[in-house]
């Protein structure tokens, strides 16, 4: 059968069975978008700007452990993906990017709409591709599929030129060949695996810090994590990237750890003998300062990724490996062996835990006149309650809260920027979640600022009439920058006021979108259940208190027994070498 | 100690592929590791393979970080890090430009031979000198020249290669 290149193109993602492609159209992609005018296997998704396209495929992705598929023209449309690619990379999100490309003839000659899509994307994809011949589309896409998906998650970018796409040839059976460079291990050291089994059953304080490698690893691993735990009968806590691996309503969780995390979590990781870390990597938001991160703990890291290993932080027993895998061999190992943890100790353990706990980190002062921000999400959270509902972020302080005060019960129902920090990230990301789960209730928790950076989606989302709800905790500020600014610079609120903010409401309006604002406090019920209870898309303005800061916080420089828990805290929050970092 | 600096030698043998320099060396500069020096050409027309020789500097923990970056490279088939692995020899290739007269001539003749390196061109006011050796021989014969009239120098990157029967890939 022959095929046009743009033929093969479609027709190699439908076998791989891609169901939807997010993108937007282009002089060097136009073949393509006849290609998938002319056939039914495949959904299009049209967005507003290329770069949304890459957040809601990583939605797509991130809510479904699928590959998320974007096409996107050449030159601007490659380059305006670029912030979409670093985000999936940094946050190990499978994607596949198609970008149109000039001729090949053309290449090279700074041709219209032109760029260097493989030099560009090189460093912000795990792997990209340029085809120059017909006959090579079915493999590398299929390669690149491949790719995406296995191992560490990533984009992957593959860069079509316009003749290509016009050529004409045969169709053939796309078959992954086992790569011989690229061969991601699964299961680690037998070997590694016993002596981590002595070490975790030999410990008197041991925790358990868990990140996105569980959620990338599939329901499978965040089974076994949950089995583990509670077999051990030992604390866990999580990154911003891995909530909901182990439910939140689990008793040994104790909520997630880092420079937002909560008192117990921290002050755990810093006094812990031994530490599990499953699929996390040490980042800097995590450790705080490296010179004082849990001085005393033996470390033991799994990971898919080698140069995870020892990368930050130097641990004693590596365990390279899927996070599933691992888990599964360790859990076999720890049952076989004869000696258990010494339950004394264990409960020794708890009942420090337990006294961090009565610290109560996460209260806050609540108010009658003004909404406080962690009221309008604990409020919103008991709403969802039993609904299974799924949860994407912007960035900023709402974020942090709603990491804070939403309970995940399960992995894939929380989509946030973790690496990049992307503002711009949540609202298209909710909209590729919506895609992927058409009757399950989507919330996108948003900062008014980072709305702005993305909100031409709502013709998308107008479009697309789904339900998706933007819950937009305005505060009219960059909270996150007005709060560093507060702490570190004076409170010299340089330029994060967010000055000319639109009516909201209004502008959902004009967009044949619902709009809800709520300004008191008594009204926050209502309002959160008029908003759920709207079959349509909604934007909902909540009006919150300006100045409120983001607590616990360990300050930049400090060690996890620094926290500072209040503004009543007088805790130094800058110190010179906490300055110097971010 | 890990937080010594060291000099290693790694082996990286890629597919030969366009844009798989470009990654390599991207990884380098992007993740801040300092290259000493680099080398690559096609050592396996059959199989498509390229080797890449080059010479880092860091503590133990940036080097083995740099073998596992390295490794993550999805065209890269295998990294060696040589100075690790057991004894190496290697190798690089100087060109060095002289233009004098007189004694000075004959003189970098003289040096020449004890290096044994080998005149490739000559003019009546000039030679080129081929020689290779170590990163050392090399420094030290540059030196030699200077004062006798050295104008110009060309050299390549290490090439290193470990002995013994073991090779690297299996044919
Ligand atoms: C694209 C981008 N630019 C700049 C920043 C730096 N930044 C981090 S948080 C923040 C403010 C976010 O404000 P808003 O969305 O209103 O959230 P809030 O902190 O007020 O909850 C800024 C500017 C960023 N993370 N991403
Ligand atoms: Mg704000």
């Amino acid at each position: 059968m022959k095929l046009s290149g743009s033929e093969i193109i479609i027709k190699t993602l439908a076998d791989l069975n891609v169901e939807v492609i997010f993108g937007y159209p282009g002089g060097a992609v136009l073949p393509i978008y006849d290609a998938i005018f002319k056939q039914n296997r495949i959904r299009h998704v049209l967005v507003r700007h290329e770069q949304a396209a890459v957040h809601m495929a990583e939605g797509y992705a991130r809510s479904t452990g699928k590959v998320g598929v974007i096409l996107v023209t050449s030159g601007p449309g490659a380059t305006n993906a670029v912030t979409g690619l670093t985000d999936a990379l940094m946050d190990s999100i499978p994607l596949l990017c198609l970008t149109g490309q000039v001729p090949t003839h053309l290449i090279g000659t700074d041709a219209f709409q032109e760029a260097d899509t493989i030099g560009i994307t090189a460093s912000c994809t795990k792997h990209n591709y340029l085809v120059k011949d017909i006959n090579d589309l079915e493999s590398t896409i299929a390669e690149g599929f491949y790719v995406a998906r296995s191992g560490r998650p990533g984009p992957v970018v593959i860069d079509l030129p316009k003749d290509v796409q016009n050529a004409v040839s045969n169709y053939k059976e796309i078959k992954v060949k086992s790569m011989i460079s690229y061969k991601p291990a699964k299961k680690a050291k037998i070997s590694n695996v016993k002596q981590a089994v002595d070490i975790l059953l030999k410990s008197k304080k041991p925790i358990i810090y868990s990140g996105g490698g569980v959620i990338n690893s599939g329901v499978k691993a965040s089974n076994i994590l949950t089995k583990l735990v509670n077999y051990l009968n030992i604390p866990i806590t999580q990154t911003l990237m891995g909530l909901g691996a182990v439910s939140a309503k689990n008793k040994k969780f104790l909520g997630m750890l880092g420079m937002h995390g909560t008192y117990e979590a921290n002050m755990a990781m810093h006094d812990c003998d031994v530490m599990l870390c499953v699929g996390a990597r040490f980042d800097d938001r995590i450790t705080g300062n490296l010179k004082y991160f849990s001085p005393n703990s033996k470390k033991i890291h799994i990971d898919i990724d080698p140069s995870s290993i020892n990368k930050n932080v130097k641990v004693d027993i590596p365990l390279i490996g899927d996070c599933y895998y691992v888990l599964d061999m360790l859990f076999k190992e720890l049952k076989q062996n004869k000696s258990k943890l010494n339950s004394k100790s264990i409960d020794k353990w708890w009942n420090k835990i337990n006294k961090w706990k009565k610290k109560d980190c996460l209260s806050f002062k609540d108010s009658k006149e003004t909404i406080k921000p962690q009221k309008a999400l604990k409020v919103l959270n008991d709403a969802l309650k039993g609904k299974d509902a799924f949860i994407t972020t912007e960035v900023g302080q709402h974020q942090m809260w709603a990491a804070q005060y939403l309970d995940f019960y399960k992995p894939n129902r929380w989509m946030t920027s973790g690496g990049l920090g992307t503002m711009g990230y949540g609202f298209p990301a909710a909209i590729g979640v919506q895609i992927a789960h058409p009757k399950k209730p989507v919330i996108c928790v948003a900062g008014e600022a980072s709305f702005l950076m993305n909100m031409q989606e709502l013709s998308s989302l107008r479009q697309l009439n789904i339900p998706v709800k933007i819950f937009i905790l305005n505060n009219e500020y960059m909270g996150m920058v007005r709060q560093w600014q507060e702490f570190f610079h004076g409170g010299r609120y340089a330029e994060s006021y967010t000055d000319s903010l639109p009516d909201f409401i209004s502008l959902a309006n004009s967009f044949g979108i619902k709009g809800i604002r709520v300004t008191d406090p008594k009204e926050l019920n209502k309002s959160i259940k008029e908003m759920l209870d709207h079959k349509g898309p909604v934007l909902m303005d909540v009006c919150v208190a300006k100045m409120e800061n983001v607590f616990p916080m360990i300050p930049a420089g400090a060690a996890h027994n620094e926290m500072k828990l209040s503004d009543k805290d007088d805790k130094e929050t800058q110190t010179a070498e906490g300055l110097a970092l971010l | 100690m890990l937080t010594d600096i060291n000099t290693h030698t790694f082996s990286v043998i890629v597919d030969n592929k366009s844009g798989v320099l470009a990654r390599v060396v991207g990884m380098f500069s992007a993740r801040g590791y300092n290259i000493e020096s680099l080398t690559v050409a096609e050592v396996d027309e059959d199989r498509n393979l390229s080797r890449v020789t080059v010479m880092v500097t860091g503590t133990t923990m940036v080097i083995e970080q740099i073998k596992a970056q390295l490794e993550r490279i999805v065209p890269v088939r295998k990294v060696v890090d040589l100075t690790n692995e057991g004894a190496f020899v290697n190798r690089e290739l100087l060109l060095v430009k002289v233009k004098a007269k007189g004694e000075r001539r004959v003189e970098s003749l003289r040096v020449a031979d004890i290096f044994r390196a080998r005149v490739i061109d000559s003019s009546s006011q000039s030679f080129v000198f081929e020689l290779t050796g170590s990163a050392d021989k090399l420094d030290a014969f540059i030196k030699l020249m200077q004062p006798l009239g050295l104008v110009e120098v060309s050299r390549t990157g290490a090439v290193a290669i470990l002995r013994g029967e073991k090779a690297l890939l299996a044919k």
